[in-house]
C-alpha cells in the first residue's frame, strides 16, 4: 500500500475522513491503512483491543470505495474507522465482555447499533478491552490483562470502556463506541482526554448489547470532539423495534446547535458533585473553570443542590449487582461458552458443573458483584436493599427535576481524578467504586450526560467535566459542550503520538 | 381410636398452566408449534443468547385478557417479573413471568354442579423448554447426560391460580374439565392435557372436618390426565391423613406423582425450596391495555358453557346439570344444537338431538367433521316426526358419521320406511296369536313377557316398526 499522502493527519475528525472519502479526496482503505499501521506500532503498549480485525476492515473499506466509485450515496460515517466495545455482538466474530466465560462464542447476529454503523457507512477496525462484563472503572477487570492509557502507560484508561477511551486517545480509530451503566463511558473519556456521553435512556437500542444491569446500561459515542460524538451519536439512536424499552418517538439530534453557543442558557453547578468528598482539588477547580469559562461566554451560572445525589452510589451499588446477578445467571455452560465440566469427567452432577464453571469463567469483581446483587434480592431482604433503592432512584429524579424547572443543564466532575497508576485501588473496591459518584445519578435517573476534556491535573494529565441534561435533552446538552470544549484550553497530545513513534 | 377418612375433609388449590395458541412465542417471532424436530423453532431470543431482549406478542396478551374476562376477572395493567432459578431447560435462567402484578387478578369459576370456585389470578408466563434425562431413571441428578430441546422455550402460558376452594378429587376434576371448556371456547388454547398444552400443579392439605384452619400443603406435580389429577389427590389426602393419625405431621414440600407407582414422592422439601429473588424485568415496559381495548375482548368472547349449558337446557326441557347437555357443551358439539333449535325443532327435537351427540356423536367424536349442520338437522326431524325410528335413526346416524350424505337418501337405501299405523296393528295381531300360552300368562300379569313379544314384533317387521307404537298396542290388547 502506497500512496498515504493524501489522507488527513492522525487526529483527524470522523467529520473530515466522512467528507473526504465521499468526496474522492482520498479512500476509505487509505484511512483504514494509516489507521492500522499506528494500532500495528503501538498496540502492544496500549492493548485497547482484545481483538483487531483488520481483515474484514480492509474488506468493509474496499466496499466503501467501491461504492463511491459507482456513484453510490455514502452515510455520514463513510470510511470512518470506529472501535467497538466488545460487549456489542458482531456476527460471526468473538464477542468476549473480557470474560472467559463466553469461551470462543460467536454471536450468530449484529447488535442494532452495529448495522446502523455499517448502513452509515463505518469501518469496524476491532473490538475493545474493557473491564469483565463492563464491571469496573479501570480496564483492570478484564481477563485479557489491563489497557493502558495512552497519556502515560504505567496508569489505566478508566473503564470500564477504557479499550474504546484508548483507542480513540491513541487514533487507533477516529471513534467508538463504549457502554455506560455508571460512568462507564464518561469517566474513562475524562481519564484518556476525550469526549464521552452517555445518551437518554432509552435513545439508543440495546439490543445486541449484552446486558451488565438492564435498567442503566446505555450505548454512546466516544470522540475526538464534540461534534464527532454528536455525528456518531446520530447515527445510532432512534427507535428499534427489538428493544422494547427503546423510545418510539424521533430522537433529538445532538449534532442540530453545537453552534448554538450558551448565550442566556441557564447552568447550575450541582454544589454536592463539585464539593463531593473524594473528589481532588484540581478537578473541582477545572469544574470551576469550565462554569466560569460558560459565565463569560453569557451563560447564567449558579449552584445548585441535588440532595439525593450522594446516596446514589450506594443505591448503584444494589440496583446494577441485583440486575447483574439475574443477566450473567445464563453464563452457566450449558448452552454456549465455557463449560468446565463435561459428561465423561468426574463433575458429579449438573450443580457441579454449574460451580465449575462459573467459579473458573468469572472473575473476581463479577463474582462479587453476582454474590451482592443475589443477596440484594434474597428473601427478607429485597424490600430493605432493592426495594430502598429504587425509592433513592425517585428521590434522585425528583432533585433534577426540580434543578430542571431552573436550569437548562448542569455542569458537575466527571471523575474523582486524573488517571491513577495500575493497581493503585484494585486492592480495594470501595475505592474504585467511588470513581462513579458523580457520573451514576444521570444513570439511575436514565438522563443524558457527557464529558468535554477541561484542563489538566496537577499530575498534567487529562481532566473532565460533565454536562448533564434532562431527558432528551441532547441538544442542549451538546450545545453547551461545544462551547465548552471551545474555551477549554489546549490539550497536550497522548504522549505516545506526541512521542513521533507513530510509524 | 380408630380415625376414618369420613372426619376429613381434603382442602384442594390448583396452578393450572396453559399454552396458548399463537402463532409465534410470547417474546420472539419463533413459530409456536408442538411435535417438531427438537431446536427448529428457536432464535437469540427464546436461546436467551447474551444481548439479546424480549419484544412482547401482542396477540398473547390479548389472549390473556379473553381467558380473564372469561375467568370474570379484573383485567387491569401489569408488569413482568424475573423469576431466577437454574435449570438446563430455560435458556437465562431465569423466567419471564408475573408477580404481584398479574394482568388478570380475582376471578370466579362456577361449577357444572353449582360451587362457585375463587380465581385469584390468571397470569403470562414463558414456558420452559424441555429436557430428557437419559439415564439414572430419567431424574436430573442421577442422568448420564441430558437432552434439551429449546422449540418450547418462549411458548405464551397463562397461569390460572385458584383458591383453595375444592374438597374432593372429584371436583378438582371437575374444575380442570370446565375450564379445559372455558379455555377452548375462548379460541386462546386447546387445552390438551395429553399434549402438556395443559399442565395442572395440586395444592393440597387436609383437615379434620370443621376445623377452621387449613392444613399444611404440599404441591403436587407431574399428573398428566384428569385421571392422574383424580388419583394423585385421593392418594396425597390419605397419605396425609395417616401421617397425622400416626401422631406426625405434614411437611410443607413439593411432591412427585408417579403415575406407574400411584404415589407421590418427596421432589423439594421446604428447605430445598428455591428463593426465586423476583424483581421487575427491566427488559419490558408495563403492559397497559386500553378501557377500548378491554371492552372490545369482553365484546369479542363467544357464550361460555356455563352459559351454552343454560341455553340448551332450556330449549330442550332438560336439567342444567344432565349428563348430555354437560357433555354436549365439553365436547363442543354445541353449533349443532344451535342448528336445531334454528331449524324450527321444538323441546322434543332438541332433546332428541342433545341425546344424540351426548351418545352417538360423543362416541365416534373424530368422525363428526363428517356431520353437516344440515343432515343432522333432517335426520332429527325424522326422528321426531316418527319417520324413523330410535333405531333407525342410531343407524342413519352411524352412516352419516362413517361417510357423510343426506339422511332421506341413506334411509331410503337402507329401506327404512316407516310402516302405516294399519300394517303394525295386523303384525302384533299376528304375533299374538301364534303365541296363545305366552299371550294368557302376559294378560294374567307376567309383565316380563313383554319383551318376548315386543322381539317377535321387531324380527317380524325387520326393525321398521316404532317400538314404542307397538308397546302400546300390546298393552291396548291386553287391557
Ligand atoms: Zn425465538
Amino acid at each position: 500500500m502506497t500512496g498515504v499522502s493524501d489522507t488527513p493527519g492522525p487526529l483527524a475528525s470522523a467529520h473530515a475522513i466522512a467528507a473526504g472519502v465521499r468526496a474522492g479526496t482520498f479512500r476509505a482503505r487509505e484511512v483504514l491503512e494509516e489507521h492500522l499501521a499506528r494500532v500495528e506500532a503501538l498496540e502492544e503498549d496500549v492493548h485497547a483491543f482484545n481483538l483487531v480485525l483488520a481483515d474484514s476492515a480492509r474488506m468493509a473499506a474496499d466496499a466503501v470505495d467501491a461504492d463511491v466509485a459507482a456513484g453510490h450515496d455514502l452515510g455520514p460515517l463513510a470510511g470512518v474507522p470506529v472501535a467497538l466495545k466488545d460487549n456489542l455482538c458482531t456476527r460471526g466474530v468473538p464477542t468476549t465482555c473480557s470474560s472467559l466465560i463466553l469461551g470462543s462464542w460467536k454471536p450468530p447476529y449484529d447488535a442494532t447499533v452495529v448495522q446502523r454503523l455499517a448502513s452509515a457507512g463505518a469501518v469496524v477496525v476491532g473490538k475493545t478491552n474493557l473491564d469483565e462484563f463492563a464491571m469496573g472503572s479501570s480496564t483492570e477487570n478484564s481477563a485479557f490483562g489491563a489497557t493502558r492509557n495512552p497519556h502515560d502507560l504505567t496508569r489505566v484508561p478508566g473503564g470500564s470502556s477504557g479499550g474504546s477511551a484508548a483507542a480513540v486517545a491513541a487514533a487507533f480509530a477516529a471513534v467508538a463506541l463504549g457502554s455506560d451503566t455508571g460512568g462507564s463511558i464518561r469517566q474513562p473519556a475524562s481519564l484518556c482526554g476525550v469526549v464521552g456521553a452517555k445518551p437518554t435512556y432509552g435513545l439508543v437500542s440495546r439490543y445486541g448489547l449484552i446486558a451488565f444491569a438492564s435498567s442503566l446500561d446505555q450505548i454512546g459515542p466516544l470522540a475526538r470532539s464534540v461534534r464527532d460524538a454528536a455525528l456518531l451519536l446520530d447515527s445510532i439512536s432512534g427507535p428499534d423495534p427489538a428493544d422494547s424499552t427503546c423510545l418510539q418517538d424521533d430522537p433529538p439530534s445532538a449534532s442540530a446547535r453545537l453552534e448554538g453557543g450558551v448565550e442566556g442558557l441557564r447552568v447550575g453547578l450541582v454544589r454536592e458533585l463539585a464539593g463531593a468528598e473524594g473528589i481532588s482539588p484540581d478537578v473541582v477547580a477545572c469544574t470551576r473553570d469550565a462554569a466560569e469559562a460558560l459565565s463569560g461566554l453569557g451563560a447564567k451560572v449558579d449552584e445548585v443542590s441535588l440532595p439525593a445525589a450522594v446516596y446514589g452510589l450506594s443505591a448503584y451499588y444494589i440496583i446494577a449487582p441485583a440486575e447483574a446477578s439475574s443477566n450473567l445467571a445464563r453464563y452457566d455452560g450449558v448452552r454456549y461458552g465455557m463449560r468446565a465440566a463435561n459428561h465423561g469427567t468426574d463433575a458429579a452432577d449438573i450443580t457441579e458443573m454449574y460451580l465449575r464453571t462459573r467459579s473458573a469463567g468469572f472473575g473476581a469483581e463479577v463474582k462479587r458483584r453476582i454474590m451482592l446483587g443475589t443477596y440484594a434480592l434474597s428473601a427478607g431482604y429485597y424490600d430493605a436493599y432493592y426495594g430502598q433503592a429504587q425509592r433513592v432512584r425517585t428521590l434522585i429524579i425528583r432533585d433534577f427535576e426540580a434543578a430542571y424547572e431552573t436550569f437548562d443543564v448542569l455542569l458537575a466532575p466527571t471523575a474523582p481524578g486524573t488517571a491513577f497508576e495500575l493497581g493503585a485501588k484494585t486492592a480495594d473496591p470501595l475505592t474504585m467504586y467511588l470513581n462513579d459518584v458523580c457520573t451514576i445519578p444521570s444513570n439511575l435517573a436514565g438522563h443524558p450526560a457527557i464529558s468535554v476534556p477541561f484542563g489538566v491535573g496537577d499530575d498534567g494529565l487529562p481532566v473532565g467535566v460533565q454536562v448533564l441534561a434532562p431527558a432528551l435533552g441532547e441538544t442542549v446538552m451538546f450545545q453547551v459542550a461545544a462551547a465548552l470544549e471551545a474555551a477549554a484550553p489546549p490539550v497536550a497530545l497522548p504522549s505516545i503520538l506526541s512521542a513521533g513513534r507513530t510509524g | 381410636m380408630t380415625v376414618t377418612t369420613t372426619d376429613w375433609e381434603t382442602v384442594i388449590g390448583l396452578e393450572v398452566h396453559a399454552e396458548l395458541r399463537t402463532e409465534t412465542k410470547l417474546f420472539c417471532c419463533c413459530r409456536n408449534s408442538f411435535g417438531e424436530e427438537p431446536n427448529v423453532n428457536v432464535c437469540p431470543v427464546c436461546l436467551g443468547l447474551p444481548g439479546s431482549l424480549p419484544v412482547l406478542n401482542r396477540v398473547a396478551v390479548e389472549y390473556a385478557m379473553r381467558i380473564g374476562t372469561a375467568l370474570h376477572c379484573r383485567v387491569q395493567s401489569s408488569i413482568f417479573h424475573r423469576k431466577n432459578y437454574f435449570y438446563p431447560d430455560m435458556p437465562k435462567d431465569y423466567q419471564i413471568s408475573q408477580y404481584d402484578i398479574p394482568i388478570n387478578a380475582e376471578g370466579w369459576l362456577d361449577l357444572p354442579g353449582g360451587r362457585r370456585v375463587q380465581i385469584e389470578r390468571a397470569h403470562m408466563e414463558e414456558d420452559t423448554g424441555k429436557s430428557t434425562h437419559v439415564g439414572g431413571g430419567g431424574r436430573i441428578h442421577e442422568a448420564t447426560y441430558s437432552l434439551v430441546d429449546y422449540n418450547r422455550a418462549g411458548v405464551p402460558l397463562v397461569e390460572i391460580v385458584s383458591a383453595p376452594d375444592m374438597r374432593s378429587a372429584e371436583e378438582a376434576r371437575a374444575y380442570v374439565d370446565e375450564l379445559r371448556s372455558i379455555l377452548v371456547a375462548t379460541g386462546a388454547s386447546d387445552g390438551k392435557m395429553e399434549e402438556g398444552s395443559l399442565r395442572v400443579d395440586a395444592n393440597v392439605s387436609v383437615r379434620a372436618k370443621g376445623d377452621g384452619q387449613f392444613g399444611t400443603r404440599c404441591e403436587i406435580k407431574n399428573m398428566n390426565s384428569l385421571r392422574s389429577l383424580g388419583r394423585a389427590i385421593e392418594y396425597e389426602a390419605e397419605r396425609q391423613v395417616a401421617l397425622i393419625t400416626d401422631g406426625g405431621s405434614v411437611a410443607q414440600e413439593t411432591r412427585h406423582w408417579d403415575e406407574s407407582a400411584g404415589r407421590t414422592g418427596t421432589m423439594r422439601s421446604k428447605e430445598e425450596a428455591y428463593d426465586y429473588r423476583y424483581f421487575p424485568e427491566p427488559d419490558l415496559v408495563p403492559v397497559e391495555p386500553s378501557d377500548e381495548w378491554i371492552a372490545s375482548v369482553a365484546a369479542s368472547l363467544p357464550r361460555l358453557p356455563a352459559q351454552r349449558r343454560s341455553e340448551i337446557a332450556a330449549a330442550s326441557g332438560m336439567g342444567v346439570e344432565s349428563e348430555s347437555v354437560v357433555t354436549v357443551v365439553r365436547l363442543g358439539l354445541d353449533g349443532y344444537v344451535d342448528a336445531v333449535i334454528a331449524s324450527g325443532a321444538g323441546e322434543r327435537g332438541t332433546a332428541i338431538a342433545v341425546r344424540r351427540l351426548a351418545n352417538e356423536v360423543a362416541a365416534e367424536i373424530g368422525s363428526a367433521a363428517h356431520l353437516t349442520e344440515p343432515a343432522f338437522c333432517r335426520l332429527i326431524a325424522m326422528e321426531s316426526d316418527g319417520s324413523l325410528t330410535t333405531a333407525q335413526a342410531r343407524t342413519v346416524l352411524r352412516e352419516l358419521l362413517d361417510n357423510g350424505g343426506e339422511p332421506d337418501a341413506i334411509a331410503a337405501r337402507l329401506g327404512f320406511e316407516a310402516m302405516e299405523a294399519g300394517d303394525l296393528e295386523a303384525v302384533v295381531d299376528q304375533v299374538i296369536s301364534a303365541h296363545p300360552d305366552e299371550w294368557s300368562r302376559y294378560v294374567a300379569g307376567e309383565a316380563k313377557l313383554a319383551g318376548f313379544f315386543m322381539n317377535h314384533i321387531k324380527a317380524a317387521t325387520e326393525g321398521k316398526a316404532d317400538m314404542k307404537a307397538a308397546s302400546a298396542l300390546l298393552r291396548s290388547r291386553s287391557a
